[in-house]
């Protein structure tokens, strides 16, 4: 797809243990455009986070090891570049939120001093200027009375304010691409909804992509337009959201969905997928998903499956489900 | 923004005045570090120790100080503590200043208590800029092997800084062609090894370019070699060699003192760099030497500040053993450890002489341990909740 704003081809990042390889992405393929949210889903130790952190190459390297593929970020393949040019594309080009808002601000610094950091790492600018755009950030994204709010240390925050905060300085520089790994996963249930809105309105505002990363297909069906469903660091699924969610072809994505709790199977057990995500390092032999899957068939051990095309931009990865 | 349904902004009111009173960083630790009066007392003590020392190298020096520690009256030699000066047999200009020797006289009729006031600041100030040094020294070198601690130096970095090295060691020692000559290789080399960095990783690397150690290794077996020499007499083999002078003594200190700083700071990068917020930081794109300093520093930053106030006493003895044994400010500058020294001969006719300083070394020393413990009692927030 040649109008994509990100473009990963391919990408393989091995993990090397003293005698293991741990193959924790494993070939994935992904686009985002202008504009559009899309999600990565699957379960923990799918390869998620590594795949973003990967964008970024975030990755320490040794143990890690970008073992294949190609980032391309605005025609510029990002694992090429030089670390210092790498330096002026974080942050400023693709921004990322992070996991924890409690252990991704640094404790000794106000919160002004952090967003303003987010700024002068990449623009010169004036310490009055400076002040103004901080608490016009803070603004934005519903922190109330900016102005005092910029002498706050993290601690003087609440868990939700702090990921606006980290919100805040991901905006800093009015980035074309936010990458946000689990922005609401350390975050009781009306404040996720507080900052799934505030990245909806932010979406909305400027022209930016967001790749979202979750395990909450509840999150997904509320903000993405497209989503990616990864198992064992292959992509198993994907397609537009209606699209997946209402007609999910791989059953790891039929099982994902029918563990969802729901107000029709109301006092029934809970569904769910027997056995866990295979280590990285141990993976089964043909389709990763064969151990844990109902309708696995004898090829499934053997072969690895390809994508499946099901019209409308929807694929998986399921031999078996082709019908 | 106006259409948009924002749950918080619409209660903005109700959130207005936020609830708890709010404290900064530095007002809280007051609060803790108020509580323990051993530490209160140490700092009392070290505050009025500096305006004594401050004011004494203003009062003893110049051309007609106003105390001289320097005056020699033979004819009131040995005098004790509050001892008036015979006004007959002295000419005006060596009658003290205060009209009495309030801490008597030494052997050569000098007036102990400017002497002391002189001593004061040269203690003062070893004592700060040796350890001054030692941290910076210290905070550097723990946090390169904390931080890039994991990464390898390769046999042809090695090699470079060997030339680099020898070349200088030549030049300083005979200014000899062959030191020219080395430097100019080791530049040559330097040049060559920045120019062609490898765009593509070969999977089989020569073997100048296998890895030799991590930087970790290097920095932390260097801790360990300095640590295995007893400070002590490195310090009078170095003091030995270098001319003698009050900056020598600071920088010798100074530089013989930095391994356990380093450890420490080290200990905290290896914990801090795996936290999410140097994460954040780099995906800001800031820079690695922006995160160590600006970003990690301040986070390791407090059991340094400990170290280092137990540091300065540890510096102060250090400077009184040394002009103890003669080894330190060279003599007509009077420090507290040579009036112990040269007090010494006349313990049992003039007690003063050894008691005075002495006692001034003791004080001073125990009130910058009291009050480095209680700083560390306030810093650490395990000891915090047991009050």
């Amino acid at each position: 797809m040649n109008d994509a704003l990100l473009s990963v081809q391919d990408l393989r990042v091995y993990f090397r243990g003293r005698d293991t390889l741990a193959r924790a992405v494993d070939g994935i393929r992904f686009d985002i455009r202008p504009g559009e949210t899309v999600c990565l889903v699957g379960e923990s130790g799918c390869g998620k986070t590594v795949s973003a952190l990967t964008v970024l190459r975030l990755i320490p390297c040794p143990p890690g090891d970008i073992a294949g593929g190609k980032v391309i970020f605005k025609g510029i393949n990002l694992l090429g570049l030089k670390e210092t040019d790498m330096q002026k594309v974080r942050g400023n080009q693709i921004a990322m939120v992070f996991q924890e808002p409690l252990t991704s601000l640094n404790p000794v610094f106000t919160i002004g001093d952090q967003i303003g950091e987010a700024i002068t790492v990449h623009e010169a600018v004036e310490p009055d200027v400076l002040r103004e755009r901080c608490i016009q950030l803070l603004k934005d994204i519903g922190i109330p009375s900016p102005e005092h709010r910029l002498k706050d240390y993290p601690h003087q925050l609440s868990g939700g304010q702090r990921q606006r905060v980290m919100i805040a300085m991901a905006l800093a520089c009015n980035p074309d691409l936010i990458i946000a790994d689990e922005p609401t996963t350390a975050l009781d249930v009306t404040v996720q909804a507080q900052i799934l809105n505030l990245m909806r309105f932010i979406q909305d505002g400027g022209a930016m992509s967001v790749l979202y990363i979750t395990h909450d297909l509840g999150v997904v069906a509320n903000i993405a337009d497209r989503v990616y469903v990864m198992y064992a660091g292959i992509i198993v699924e994907q397609g537009d959201t209606p699209e997946v969610f209402h007609n999910p072809r791989h059953p790891y994505t039929q099982g994902l969905l029918a563990s969802l709790p729901s107000r029709s199977r109301r006092g029934d057990r809970l569904h769910s997928i027997p056995g866990a995500v295979p280590n990285p390092a141990y993976k089964p032999s043909g389709c990763p998903f064969h151990p844990r899957c109902s309708l696995a068939v004898a090829t499934c051990t053997t072969r690895f499956p390809e994508m499946v095309d099901h019209g409308r931009g929807h694929l998986s990865r399921c031999p078996v489900t082709r019908a | 923004m106006s259409d948009v349904h924002y749950p918080i902004q619409n209660s903005r009111d109700a959130l207005e005045s936020p609830a708890a009173p709010k404290r900064s960083r530095m007002q809280e630790l007051w609060q803790l570090f108020k509580q323990n009066r051993l530490a209160i007392l140490g700092l009392i003590i070290f505050v009025l120790f500096f305006i004594t020392a401050l004011s004494g190298v203003i009062l003893t020096s110049g051309q007609e100080p106003v105390f001289n520690p320097a005056m020699v009256r033979l004819q009131e030699k040995l005098l004790p503590p509050f001892s008036r000066p015979s006004l007959h047999t002295l000419r005006p200009a060596e009658v003290p200043t205060l009209g009495i020797y309030l801490f008597g006289t030494d052997d050569l009729g000098r007036d102990v208590f400017a002497r002391m006031l002189q001593g004061a600041w040269v203690s003062l100030t070893v004592g700060f800029v040796a350890v001054g040094i030692s941290v910076l020294v210290g905070i550097f070198m723990g946090g390169i092997a904390g931080y890039f601690g994991q990464d390898h130096l390769c046999w042809d970095h090695i090699l470079i800084v060997l030339i680099l090295s020898t070349g200088a060691v030549l030049l300083a020692v005979s200014s000899s062609y062959w030191g020219t000559a080395c430097l100019g290789i080791g530049l040559a080399c330097l040049l060559l090894r920045l120019s062609k960095t490898p765009k593509k990783r070969r999977r089989r690397p020569g073997m100048l370019h296998r890895k030799a150690l991590s930087i970790d290794t290097l920095i932390m077996r260097a801790v360990d070699i300095m640590l295995c020499f007893p400070s002590f007499f490195l310090i009078l083999t170095v003091v030995a060699l270098v001319p003698a002078s009050m900056y020598n003594i600071m920088i010798v200190i100074g530089l013989t003192s930095w391994m356990g700083t380093t450890r420490f700071v080290r200990a905290e990068f290896l914990s801090l760099r795996e936290l999410d917020f140097v994460t954040a930081a780099k995906a800001l794109g800031v820079g690695n030497f922006r995160i160590i300093f600006r970003h990690m520093m301040p986070n390791a930053v407090a059991p340094v500040l400990v170290s280092s106030t137990i540091g300065i006493a540890t510096a102060i003895l250090t400077e009184a053993g040394l002009s103890f044994l003669g080894f330190g400010v060279p003599p007509p500058h009077a420090t507290w450890g040579n009036i112990l020294s040269d007090g010494k001969r006349f313990i049992f006719d003039a007690p003063w002489l050894t008691f005075i300083p002495g006692i001034a070394i003791l004080i001073v020393v125990l009130c910058f341990n009291l009050f480095g413990e209680g700083l560390r009692d306030a810093l650490n927030p395990k000891l915090r909740e047991r009050g």
